[in-house]
């Protein structure tokens, strides 16, 4: 199973992101874990500056704004 | 070519609502249908072409750029690039500390902090658009001035003290984020997401900030702002300032409002020290800086703004007018 982390200091953007994952995953019938990164130590241990990132399977694929629907499937489909 | 919202404002106006010429209510009518109509369209358009050619400018490759200058390269490109970087105000404080780890110094960092929210491509486009490029490159050759002189009081008094301690302590990774090149369809679908998510966040100001425009252009007659607001009245500027402080909005939705003022006489510098105000020093940036800030420097910072805000409106007062 995937497990994707958004990486976000809890604005409104960042919880966009996470039900955008995870109601494409529940179209696609993928099962997917999706977790909220909140800690600031954690997220700039990813090197990720502007927010919300994406991170799947501990790589980092996305940073800035809310990614479009289409990255989205692409990340659940492969 | 703008002159099509002047024309379409006066049809509807004058036309559609049988609004007699000149009276107050008309007045205020047409301002409101010609900058709706001509700000909506211009923010479209720049955000969808900026959309379609940017990309390359992201706050980690700014942070690369800038690291291990020197100061005389470091600041402007620290203001310069603080203007035209995307980055949602959520990402300051990860932002702040990116810069920080680096090992830029603080005041290159709070450089690119003060002119970020002053300074955008789009506020330019429209300011330039309302009332000329004259005032639009003035203010920004004020707000870039501002941002630099702003980032030097702060290193010459050695105020990283009043940064919270945690800050120092984190260690930022290496990521190389994989970005698939993108397809030209892909780009306009991008550029057109921008346009939707841009608009979506600011229209409300930008329609406050043209209905506040509208009515001080019909309602407010010009003896009033001939006498409160005159080069002459040493409190003219500093009460701009002041009042700017509470007000918080998108740079863009100020420009209506520096349209009217500007139509009714009022000093360019005045109006100019508002607009910076109003765009710059927010509450709600102030609460999110507070997680690495201290107090002490929130409110030092808030208080060089003040004056380097002053400054600038008795400059271009005593410059322009």
């Amino acid at each position: 199973m995937k497990h994707f982390k958004v990486l976000g200091s809890g604005c409104k953007k960042c919880a966009t992101t996470a039900e955008l994952i995870e109601s494409k995953a529940k179209d696609l019938g993928v099962e997917v874990e999706v977790e909220k990164v909140t800690d600031m130590a954690a997220i700039m241990g990813y090197g990720v500056m502007s927010t919300p990132g994406v991170v799947i399977d501990e790589t980092v694929v996305h940073a800035g704004g809310i990614p479009s629907t289409q990255s989205i499937e692409e990340w659940i489909r492969s | 070519m703008l002159e099509i919202f002047t024309w379409l404002a006066d049809w509807a106006a004058y036309d559609l609502l049988h609004l007699e010429k000149g009276t107050r209510l008309a007045k205020s009518v047409h301002f409101f249908i010609e900058d709706v109509t001509k700000i909506f369209f211009l923010l479209a358009l720049v955000v969808f072409l900026i959309g379609l050619v940017r990309s390359l400018l992201t706050p980690e490759r700014v942070r690369k750029v800038v690291a291990g200058r020197s100061r005389a390269v470091s600041y402007p490109m620290a203001v310069g690039l603080g203007a035209v970087t995307p980055f949602c105000s959520c990402s300051s404080v990860p932002l702040f500390i990116g810069f920080l780890e680096a090992g830029i110094p603080l005041g290159v960092t709070m450089a690119f902090l003060i002119a970020s929210p002053m300074i955008n491509e789009v506020a330019v486009v429209v300011l330039a658009a309302a009332v000329g490029w004259k005032v639009a490159l003035l203010y920004v050759v004020a707000g870039l001035s501002v941002g630099i002189i702003g980032g030097l009081v702060i290193e010459f008094f050695k105020l990283e003290k009043w940064v919270e301690e945690y800050v120092w302590k984190i260690r930022m990774g290496e990521t190389v984020i994989q970005q698939a090149s993108i397809s030209f369809k892909q780009r306009i679908v991008y550029a057109w997401e921008q346009v939707k998510e841009i608009i979506g966040k600011i229209w409300i100001y930008v329609l406050v900030g043209i209905g506040l425009g509208a009515l001080l252009h019909g309602f407010i007659p010009q003896e009033f702002f001939v006498k409160y607001a005159s080069a002459d009245n040493l409190f003219a500027v500093p009460s701009a300032v002041l009042i700017g402080i509470p007000l918080y909005s998108n740079a863009t939705g100020v420009i209506p409002i520096v349209e009217a003022l500007l139509g009714k006489g009022v000093p360019i510098g005045t109006v100019l020290a508002l607009m910076m105000s109003v765009a710059a020093i927010s509450l709600p940036e102030m609460i999110i800086l507070r997680k690495v800030l201290k107090p002490q420097l929130i409110a030092t910072f808030t208080g060089i703004l003040f004056v380097a805000f002053i400054g600038v409106g008795f400059l271009f007062n005593a410059l322009l007018t």
